[in-house]
Parts: C-alpha cells; structure tokens; sequence
C-alpha cells in the first residue's frame, strides 16, 4: 500500500496560496525529494503531513487511512515522523535524554511515577542506538542548546529516527551545516535510503539529485514537476522556472 | 554538586525534625507555629512547583486549592463531623473535581493566557467563599477543634508538627520519583517543548492534567493543615496574593529544585518574621520604621535573590557547597 497519499492539498494564509491543489504521493521505499525557492510552501506542506496545522480543503492518506483530519500526536505513533527546518529540540535536556523521549513516546502510556526514566534501558538502548546512528553518540550527555548547529541537526535526525517511523518528513536537514557535515548526512540518508520512505526538502541540489527516486519541483504553493531526477534535469519548464538561474551561473 | 544535592535536603529535614526539641528546650513553642506555618506554605509551593517550575506552567491561582482544603475542615466541623478522614476525604474528593475540570479550562490556553485564567478562577471562589454567609462570610469561620486522626492527637502542637513534617517529607520523597520517572520527563519536555513533545508522539495534555490535578491535591493537603494549624478558615486564603506568595517562595527558593520553594517558603516566613517583630533597640526609630515597611524591605530583597541567584537561594546554596567541597 502506498505509504502517503496527497490529493488537492490545499492551504491558504489570508490571501496567499501556500498551497496549491497539490497531489503527491511517496511509494513504499521510495526518497522523493521536494524542492522549490524560498516561500514556495515545501515546510507548509510538511506540517500539514505532520498534522501541526490543518489543510483548508483536499486529502491526505497513509498507508490507505485518511489522516486530514488525525492530530499531530497519533501521525507520529502510526508511524510519521519529522524533522524542522528551524532546529527544535528539548533545548535543556542532553541529547541522549532528548532521543530518549522519542523513545518513551512510542513505548506505550507515560504514566510511570516510579522507576527513574534515566536508568531504563529499554528508553536509553534505542536512544543510544539511534545517536550512534546519526554519529553524535560521543556527545550523549551534553545539553541540546550546548550542542554546535551541526550536531543540532544531527539530534534532529536521531529523534526523527528513534520513533522508528515508516515515513519520515525531512524538512532540510542539511541547512546550515559545514561541507563535511552535510556529507555525513547526505551518507546516512543514502543508507536509510530504501528501509524508510521518505520525503525530503532540501536546498542543497548535488544532495537532492545524488540521493532521490523521484522530485517535485514546487512553486508558489504547485507542483510544476514531478519526474525522476533524469526528467527534473531535463525538463525545460523547471529549468526555466527555478533550475534555469542556477544551471546558467554554474 | 551530586553530594551536595543529596546531603542538603537530608540536613535541611534534620534541621526542621529538631525544632520541636529547641523549642522544648528553649521555652519558646513560637517557634513551633512558626515553623508549623513555614512547612505547610513549604508544602503548598512544593505543589505548585510541580506545574511551574517542572510543566512550566505558571498557575497564579493555587491559594484556591489552600482554601478548598481548609473550608472542606471549616465546613464539616461547623456541622460537627469532627473526623479527620472525613476531612481529609472531602477535601481531596472536592479538589479533585475541581482541579480536574478547572484544568481542563485553564489548560487549553498557554502563556499569559494560562496565568489570567487561573487567577480568574481562584478569584470566583474567593468571592464565593466571601459569600457563604452561613460560614462566615468575609469573617471566615473558627474552628472549635483540630481533625480527629483516631489516636493521633493532633490537638497536641507538638504532634501537628510531626504530622505536618512526616507528610512534607513524604511528598517530597514521592515528587522525588515523580519529576524523575517516566511521567516527569514528560512534564519537563513539556517546559521545554510542547510542540516537539506533540510532534513525537505526546498527547501533552493528559500529562497536563495529570500533573496539574497532582499539583492541587497537595495544596489541598496543605490548607487541610493549614485549617488545623489556624484553627481557621478564612477566604484570606484564597485571596490572590497568597498565590502570588507562592509564587515569590518558588522563585526565591530556586524552581529548578524540588526543595527550593521549601527552602524558599521558610526564608519567606522567616524574613517577614523578623522584620515584623524587628526589635534591635536601633537608634533614630530604626526599628520603628522597619517594623512598618517590612514588606517594601522584603520587597528588595527578593529582587536582589531572583536577580542576582539565577537557581534561586537554594541552587546557589547546593551551587556553592558543591565548590567549596
Ligand atoms: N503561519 C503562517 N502565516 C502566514 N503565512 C505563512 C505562514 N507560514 C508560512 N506562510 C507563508 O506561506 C508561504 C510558504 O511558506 P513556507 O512553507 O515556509 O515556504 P518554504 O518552506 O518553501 O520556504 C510563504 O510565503 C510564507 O510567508
Ligand atoms: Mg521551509
């Protein structure tokens, strides 16, 4: 079954079309990357895919149950989880207690009063695990807002990982990370490449065309293109509309 | 700093064990009422410490749960139940109701919101409290006798004292486990960040709640004593500023904590204490003029502590005990 499902999203901000009567859909495995310029409304579709806000008009399915409607809390326990463009993490809690929250949330209720939290392995394992994964494991115990932007990023990623989701809502997580950082993600992606289905917003384009199955280009709140990353490349109206700048400086 | 965590609280509840002792020994049973008085306000902060400096939500309405719990032992004794459990029952059967659907209101809104619609709440039951003419009205009502716990013969200072003691410990032991089990953690990320706490996964508002009705019932439990202690049940309790007394003690005693706003209450009490019976025989009317403008000094001071100690009195005693060890 198709993991996610877009039909005639729609979303408007007073007199703004944040979103366009859009359709798209992310295939069982499948890196489907989003990209568009500045405002084009790539973080207003995944928030309406997390639930943070809602969409005025069309539908959104996963895995064949509509979701339009479901709050923000049960998409990430069926199984969709997210990352921010803008950093949002537990900013007081170290980064290991930060990926063991992801944990705790999908481990069942939360209204344990006794047994310390910090001493639970089957949080902490899976959290540990999941640091390791995204290479910041030897920065477990300091504090999210004494983390570097770039490690930031990566407990992002880990947190987005931990809740061992189905889909995974990647809103660049690239932005504003070093040359060699950017390069471990772009590996860690590749290797999560086919295990997880994703969507990917990202501005960095040798990441987007190295790393995606298919593209939408989105402008103004539409789809202008859809296509592998082959066809994206060739198709004359994206390279008019928003590769075209870019292929010329280069 | 991991020593100097564990061996303050057990210092601290050494020192408050052993006042009924001094004032045995001293001839002084003020001291009991006193400090009486500073550990059911310290048990009352430590409530609302539970929400505000653990849920990061600033309830400036708290003094309605005191006054629930101490009308529950006003009311029932005028009509003579004089049993304790009765009390006790009622008290926390009432609160809970009411912190549960308060809460449910207050807690849909956040921020300056929050702390409007709590303060709007406690004011309604002030004024409800006023209005109960068959119970005192504004007088408030005495109370001819303290709960009847079986044996425990609460009419006996001495005895209330223990009593009060065991159950601020007690509390402060289970908070203890609470803040760190898997419920706290919830509530501190919700501090931290409800929108990502939601985002993985979180239904926040049923911790919410949870930790908010929690909150109450130990505020309850403290007006429940507090009417004991008083043998008193006024709607002074309520009134808006005894929330925002609260309030004062969590930050000057350090939030970050759960025996700050303890520490904090009794610095409080005890400041005001002095200054209102300030009697140094200073020159100039010196006394005279502190006696009157206690609470512009008190004032001050808590200026001073919240500006200048960022983890409150007691963060900074934990802090410089950790550096000096
Ligand atoms: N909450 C909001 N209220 C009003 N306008 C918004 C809001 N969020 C986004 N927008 C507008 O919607 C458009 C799309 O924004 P966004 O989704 O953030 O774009 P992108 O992520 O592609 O850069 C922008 O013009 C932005 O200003
Ligand atoms: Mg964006």
């Amino acid at each position: 079954m198709t993991p996610l499902v877009v039909a005639g999203l729609q979303k408007r901000f007073g007199g703004l079309a944040a979103t366009d009567g859009l359709d798209l859909t992310v295939a069982g495995g499948e890196l489907h990357a989003v990209i568009g310029p500045n405002g084009a409304g790539k973080t207003t579709l995944i928030n309406q895919l997390s639930g943070e806000i809602r969409p005025d008009a069309g539908r959104i399915e996963f895995q064949g149950v509509d979701i339009t409607h479901a709050p923000a809390h049960r998409r990430s326990l069926i199984g969709i989880s997210r990352s921010y463009q803008i950093t949002s993490v537990l900013r007081g809690f170290t980064a290991l207690q930060n990926v063991a929250m992801a944990v705790q949330a999908h481990a069942g209720h939360s209204f344990g009063f006794w047994s310390p939290a910090a001493r639970d392995r089957a949080l902490t394992g899976p959290a540990a695990a999941a640091l390791e994964q995204v290479g910041l494991a030897h920065r477990a115990q300091a504090r999210a807002d004494e983390l570097a932007h770039g490690e930031q990023r990566q407990l992002e990623l880990a947190m987005a990982l931990a809740t061992r989701p189905r889909l995974l809502l990647l809103d660049e997580p690239m932005a504003g990370m070093s040359q060699r950082e950017a390069e471990n993600i772009v590996a860690l992606l590749a290797a999560l490449k086919g295990r997880y289905s994703i969507l990917l917003v990202e501005h960095d384009m040798d990441a987007v065309f190295a790393l995606a199955d298919r593209i939408t280009v989105l402008v103004y709140g539409r789809a202008i293109a859809c296509g592998t990353t082959d066809e994206i490349r060739a198709s004359p109206q994206v390279r008019e509309a928003y590769l075209g700048d870019e292929e010329a400086e280069a | 700093m991991r020593d100097a965590r564990r061996a303050f609280p057990v210092v601290f509840l050494g020192l408050l064990a052993l006042v009924p002792v001094v004032a045995h020994l001293t001839g002084e049973p003020y001291y009991l009422t006193v400090f009486s008085r500073i550990m059911v306000f310290g048990l009352a902060a430590l409530g609302l410490n539970l929400i505000l400096g653990f849920g990061g939500l600033v309830s400036f309405g708290h003094a309605l749960y005191l006054g629930i719990g101490a009308y529950a032992v006003g009311i029932l004794s005028a009509h003579g139940v004089t049993s304790g459990f009765a009390h006790l029952g009622a008290a926390l059967a009432v609160g809970a109701v009411a912190a549960l659907l308060i809460g449910l209101v207050c807690l849909r809104t956040s921020g300056m919101a929050f702390i409007m619609i709590t303060l709007a709440f406690a004011q309604m039951f002030y004024f409800l409290a006023v209005g109960l003419r068959q119970y005192g009205g504004d007088d408030g009502l005495s109370i001819p006798a303290r709960s009847a716990f079986g044996p425990l013969a609460l009419q006996d200072a001495t005895v209330l004292y223990y009593v009060i003691f065991a159950l601020l410990a007690a509390t402060l032991y289970v908070l203890h486990r609470v803040v760190h089990a898997r419920f706290g953690m919830v509530l501190q990320g919700c501090r931290e960040n409800e929108r990502r706490m939601i985002a993985l996964g979180f239904p926040t508002l049923r911790y919410k709640l949870a930790a908010y009705v929690a909150s109450a019932l130990i505020c309850v439990l403290a007006g429940v004593l507090l009417a004991n202690l008083t043998q008193y049940a006024s709607p002074a309790y309520m009134q808006w500023v005894v929330s925002g007394d609260l309030i004062v003690m969590i930050l000057f005693g350090g939030m970050g904590t759960l025996l700050g706003p303890v520490v904090g209450a009794a610095a409080i009490i005890a400041i005001e204490d002095v200054l209102t019976a300030f009697r140094l025989g200073l020159p100039w009317g010196i006394d005279q003029v502190v006696n009157a403008h206690w609470m512009a000094i008190l004032g001050a001071l808590i200026i001073v502590v919240v500006l200048t100690l960022k983890q409150g009195l007691y963060g900074w005693l934990v802090h410089r005990a950790a550096r000096a060890g």
